[in-house]
């Protein structure tokens, strides 16, 4: 069934990159309403791809029409290369792990766990064997076997359901938000478990989230959806590094967003009085009006003398410690620009609240949209 | 007037540290209590004291005798054959119910859709005519030039069948009577099965049969069993039907207790049985509770 790969293997998806999950314009009304609009996507065998996007933007229908739930209105989802669009979840080498989990709560974790095995008509025995060798898998006590799943803390429970998940011994593991009823501590680990137990079984995951941070930590690619589209598929350092829009960009975090107009060679602020230097944008396009987006990570306080591209002069009107880092709100004009820096670099006690702020046109990302 | 004038200006110290005592908690409990004294304490411990009177007196709380208990369980007495109908009948009807009502409650919950309400008050619809009225309404139906006798002669059929005063048409007068009672605790049964796990349950392999035995019935399962106790019990102590659909073609045990207190005036006697029957019926309900975890179906987990 599943065998466990040694942790210093390389990671599966490098050595097969066949498509194992296709989707081709694939469409989903609801009435009048397309909730997914359109998605095209080669799913490789044994990456771990995270679907990105706030609450609304269609990744739980598209995550709900890979696992069977719902049926494309269009379009086409495949699984090596067989066409699935209409087959029932049972039937399907697929398994979702559910964001309220759906542990059966009249059954012991050992029973959840073997559930699937159940079905199967796999003897008593064996079910109980594979359930503790799955429960080591997920690093849950061999006692808990018996124990009512009802009275396991959040973090065992998302073992349980993992576990689960597994038994089942799916081609493509689907995962809704199944972290975001977490505390932060218990979710930072758990998302680094998963990492390794994606590592270790070398399986396909599909994981959902609205938050960007959790993709960025786990995910081979991450596709960020908005309004039942599919924006951008990217490694998280193409996401970051090199957004395609706006959206995206602050969807990763924070940042400022100053909007331009060119007049010749020269670009002006709109926000912001002064003649700015941009980087071209990626796709080499000529655009007459851009938004430029300079994470605050990049922008830094100038003494006199000092040297930057770009500059600007504004007033601190707060602070906020974020532990090692100091992120600082400057007013410039009516917009307030965001300066974070590490501690070491922070503003002395005594210095004075007009600053001159500035970044480099190489660190920030000129957008046309 | 007095009360007042009291809570004003206690006059004894026994009286304030009364006034003290009493919660606010026991303050609203006060009117329910006191119903609940007259209402119901009352009686039960007046039928008590009379099924250890002299039977065939009124001589409650001055004389003690296990007579009546003794005449009961005299093998020579045939009251054991109405207890027998009576708890046989109950038993059935809610075997009926409970097949007739699981499809209708799990229409209500995963079918009918927009339509559930309006379902729902038809089945609630009967419980506002009187059970009497009623029951006679289905006399008519089945009686002999009746409803149903009348149509089928007048389509050219030899006439309906003749079940009126049958046990078999009090049975149907019980399930009929009592489905309400089965369909709503039910209902909300099927209800408190989340989706999610049907789904997963699904996703992980399994086909709609094993869905049903191995999620939706446990899990349903407090929702039925309440349905199930409710119509036992009602169901134990029903009469109407018997007498007026079924004709007396079988005597049921409330019925035998009703005759003791009427027309033979043996209040004794009757009270006697009226315990039995209770003890019987409590000690029932108090097992099936205790294997019912409430706090799980009120979703108190």
């Amino acid at each position: 069934m599943f065998q466990t790969i040694p942790a210093d293997a390389p990671p599966a998806h490098a050595a097969t990159a066949l498509p194992i999950l296709q989707l081709v314009g694939v469409r989903k009304m609801f009435g009048g309403f397309a909730a997914v609009e359109g998605i095209d996507l080669d799913v490789r065998e044994g990456e771990f791809l995270t679907i990105v996007g706030p609450s609304g933007s269609g990744k739980t229908t598209l995550l709900r029409m890979l696992a069977g739930m719902d049926q494309p209105s269009e379009g086409n989802i495949t699984l090596r290369g067989e066409l699935i669009n209409d087959m029932p979840p049972n039937r399907r080498p697929t398994c979702l792990v559910f964001q309220s989990l759906a542990l059966f709560p009249h059954k012991s974790v050992g029973e959840n766990i073997a559930f699937a095995l159940k079905v199967k008509g796999v003897d008593a025995a064996t079910r109980k064997k594979r359930a503790l060798e799955l429960m080591r898998v997920v690093r849950l006590p061999d006692n808990y076997h018996d124990k009512n799943v009802m009275k396991c803390s959040g973090g065992e429970r998302q073992r349980v359901a993992l576990a689960r998940a597994f038994a089942y011994d799916p081609d493509v593991l689907f995962f809704d938000e199944p972290l975001s009823a977490l505390d932060y501590k218990l979710k930072k680990a758990l998302e680094k478990e998963l990492k390794d137990l994606h590592r270790e079984t070398g399986k396909t995951f599909i994981y959902i989230t609205h938050s960007l941070e959790e993709a960025m930590v786990m995910s081979d690619r991450i596709g960020v959806m908005r309004a039942g589209k599919l924006v951008q598929v990217g490694t998280p350092e193409e996401i970051y590094g090199a957004p395609v829009d706006r959206f995206v960009s602050e969807f990763v975090g924070e940042v400022n967003t100053l909007k331009m107009t060119r007049a010749g060679a020269e670009w002006h602020g709109v926000d912001v009085p002064g003649t700015f230097t941009l980087a071209p944008p990626k796709d080499g396009a000529a655009l007459d009006e851009a938004f430029v987006v300079i994470r605050p990570e990049y922008m830094r306080f100038l003494a006199p003398g000092d040297r930057a591209d770009n500059r600007l002069s504004g007033a601190v009107y707060n602070e906020y410690s974020l532990g090692s880092r100091i992120q600082y709100q400057v007013r410039v004009g009516e917009k307030v620009m965001l300066v974070e820096l590490s501690r070491a670099h922070a503003l002395a006690p005594g210095a004075s609240r007009e600053v001159t702020i500035g970044w480099d046109a190489a660190d920030a990302f000129t957008l046309g949209s | 007037m007095a009360d007042i004038a009291l809570a004003r200006a206690p006059e004894t110290a026994r009286e304030i540290r009364h006034a003290r005592r009493l919660s606010v908690g026991a303050k609203c409990a006060m009117p329910v209590a006191v119903l609940l004294g007259i209402g119901f304490l009352a009686p039960m411990v007046a039928i008590l004291a009379y099924s250890f009177a002299t039977p065939r007196s009124f001589d409650v709380f001055r004389s003690f005798t296990l007579e009546n208990f003794a005449g009961l369980f005299d093998p020579a007495n045939t009251v054991w054959l109405s207890f027998a109908w009576s708890v046989g009948f109950a038993l059935f009807t809610v075997a009926i119910l409970a097949v007739v009502a699981y499809p209708i409650a799990y229409g209500l919950n995963a079918v009918f859709g927009r339509w559930a309400g309006l379902i729902s008050v038809l089945f609630v619809f009967p419980l506002f005519v009187s059970e009497n009225v009623r029951l006679y309404g289905w006399v008519l139906f089945f009686i002999k030039n009746g409803v149903l006798d009348g149509t089928l002669r007048w389509l050219g059929f030899s006439g309906g069948p003749e079940v009126l005063y049958t046990p078999g048409v009090t049975l149907f007068g019980m399930a009929y009577t009592y489905l309400p009672f089965m369909l709503f605790p039910m209902t909300l049964g099927l209800a408190l099965v989340p989706r999610d796990l049907v789904d997963a349950a699904r996703d992980l392999g399994a086909g709609r049969l094993l869905i049903w035995r191995e999620i939706e019935l446990p899990l349903a399962m407090p929702g039925i069993l309440i349905g199930m106790l409710l119509t036992f019990v009602l169901a134990v102590g029903a009469t109407a039907e018997a007498k007026i659909l079924g004709g007396q073609s079988i005597i049921v045990i409330s019925h035998d207790i009703e005759i003791a207190f009427t027309y033979s005036q043996n209040w004794p006697l009757g009270s006697a049985l009226a315990v039995v029957v209770s003890v019987f019926i409590a000690a029932l309900t108090l097992v099936a509770l205790s294997k019912l975890d409430l706090d799980r179906m009120l979703g108190r987990r």
